[in-house]
């Protein structure tokens, strides 16, 4: 029950994916470099110039397995997808609860709380564990901003609101995480707030690309419960956006991105040769970054969690599809609010 | 679904295992699969072929397509013996333990009642396969049964045409259920801890 199943990550270009009997096989200029048996993939994710045979398409389709296509840099491209989701009373509810402009702000509420909380424990963690006293204080300071944000967003009025609260919010706490770095890093990791695409710093490139790792697993996690992931409460509906996926994605970025980001930076398991600078200046990972980044993913993916109303252990990896279900639970009217997962 | 979509006969055991069982799998179209697979695939590879056979007299139908136009229900027979003596009799397969027999009686009833339409004969008993035990426990089609399969398939048709799902019934029953980590019934149930993280939801409070 509740089991991660695996994600097959293929990034080598040019790389082949086909399948051979019941495994799925991956060839790199006509040899074998990988095989596994076909149960123990859960989705197949490729990235940038991977093949993969129409065979091995129908076989994921068939067994409701998802195959996704991301550009090199882990921006979403596409998604095939069997015919098995999909719950039409639940996106009838779902269309009707986004119209609903009560109902869309107490759930945009909700998500807020969850990350303002979630982001605010990282940096009161943070600031507990720093040995500075100047940057203790500071990072103090921003935690305590963040409580305050979510003071004002518990009696916002209108989305409009409670989105302003949210900006001013994240400006300060992208503005604090330079502190969580160690200092020896800081030189190649310097993070002055957030920059929107493209990335200009290696912090941001990191940063961009576990956003589209898990806003990845979000929109499968929404697309296996049956939700619409385009139609959103807190983002707003725009073509080709994933609205729905970037508002369950809220809660997790600074659990699941963020921690990470710094984990690997901290701890010195990605440095700057895992960064190319492109003509222009925008930053990305290379080839070596993005394996370095998406073996720490799929391990942090498998640690333990206990989740608070579930009350049982899980892989934090199945907590978005967990999250899913409540949200579509909640649309669905069996709950009386959407409960963001905060860990203990 | 509307009112004249014919009723499956597995919603009949699903409904009678759990109502929101049954929602689950006939309104939500939650993956149903490994209930089907849980039913025990080596017993139903014998019974999922189509075809007949004479054994000492009897001809003996596997998976027989049944319908009910009065009740509105479709399905599908494991087993049917035509008796030489005219007698129809549905047996219906059954795996593992912890069945509960009420349940598999009123599933059987509504074979009955099908058969009964298509052929406009009377079918008075039926059976349950065991394939645990090898077993096989008759079961007579009571006017308490035929009373049951009307009830329910009266109520599955009132719960498919509102789009209401039932509550959890939280009980032993989903720890056996496969759906449970759709249905999630504990967290549903847990209205309390529901209210405690809703009341922590705008609270900070550090331990430092
Ligand atoms: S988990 Fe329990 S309440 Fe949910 S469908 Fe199964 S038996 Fe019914």
């Amino acid at each position: 029950m509740y089991s991660l199943q695996n994600t097959l990550y293929v990034m080598t270009p040019n790389a082949y994916a086909h399948l051979e009997n019941n495994t799925v096989r991956i060839d790199v200029e006509r040899e074998k470099r990988l095989q596994v048996p076909l149960h123990h993939v859960g989705s197949l994710v490729c990235f940038g110039n991977v093949m993969v045979s129409p065979a091995l398409m129908h076989r994921l389709a068939d067994e409701g397995k998802s195959l996704v296509l991301l550009e090199t840099s882990g921006r979403f491209k596409a998604r095939l997808e069997g015919p098995i989701s999909g719950n039409i009373l639940l996106r009838q509810a779902q269309h009707r609860s986004a119209g609903d402009r009560g109902f869309a702000l107490e759930l945009a509420r909700a998500i807020i709380a969850g990350k303002l909380k979630n982001s605010r424990a990282l940096l009161v963690r943070a600031a507990r564990e720093t040995p500075d006293s100047t940057e203790q204080a500071a990072l103090t300071r921003t935690a305590d901003n963040l409580a305050a944000s979510l003071r004002a967003a518990a009696v916002a009025t209108d989305l409009d609101a409670l989105r302003g609260v949210e900006g001013e919010a994240a400006r300060g706490y992208f503005g604090s995480l330079n502190s969580v770095v160690k200092p020896q890093a800081r030189a190649h990791f310097a993070l002055n707030g957030r920059t929107r695409r493209p990335p200009l710093d290696r912090f941001n490139a990191l940063l961009s690309f576990l956003y589209s790792m898990l806003m990845n697993d979000c929109r499968s996690a929404l697309e296996t419960v049956g939700l619409d992931p385009q139609l959103g409460f807190l983002h707003a509906v725009r073509p080709g956006r994933a609205a729905l996926a970037l508002d369950l994605q809220e809660e997790f970025r600074s659990i699941l991105a963020d921690r990470l980001a710094l984990t690997l930076i901290n701890r010195s398991q990605l440095g700057p040769g895992d960064f190319d600078q492109r003509e222009g200046g925008v930053v990305m990972l290379n080839d070596r970054g993005r394996r370095t980044v998406i073996t720490a993913w799929q391990e942090r993916k498998q640690e333990e969690i206990t989740h608070p109303l579930l009350g049982m252990k899980l892989p934090i990896g199945v907590v978005p599809f967990v999250q899913a279900r409540l949200m579509a639970r909640t649309v669905r009217g069996e709950m009386t609010g959407y409960l963001p997962y905060l860990p203990k | 679904m509307t009112e004249t979509d014919p009723i499956p006969l597995s919603a009949l055991q699903h409904w009678a295992y759990c109502p929101r069982q049954c929602g689950l799998i006939h309104l939500e179209q939650a993956f149903a699969d490994n209930i089907h697979t849980a039913r025990g695939q080596a017993v139903h590879r014998l019974v999922d072929t189509p075809g007949y056979e004479m054994q000492a007299g009897v001809k003996v139908e596997r998976a027989l397509p049944l319908w009910c136009d009065r009740l509105g229900l479709i399905g599908k027979a494991d087993l049917v013996e035509f008796h030489p003596d005219g007698r129809i009799f549905p047996v219906e397969f059954k795996h593992g333990r912890r069945r509960q027999k009420h349940h598999d009686d009123v599933q059987l009833a509504a074979q009955a009642l099908c058969l009964e339409e298509m052929l406009g004969r009377p079918v008075t008993h039926g059976a349950i396969y065991h394939a645990s035990s090898r077993r096989r426990r008759e079961v007579a089609i009571t006017s308490e049964l035929r009373r049951l399969v009307q009830e329910t398939t009266d109520a599955i048709r009132v719960m498919l045409t509102s789009g209401r799902l039932p509550p959890p019934v939280n009980d032993a029953r989903c720890r056996e259920c496969s759906l449970n980590e759709i249905c999630e019934p504990a967290a549903l149930a847990a209205k309390d801890i529901q209210a405690e993280l809703r009341a922590e939801l705008f609270r900070t409070t550090d331990p430092s």
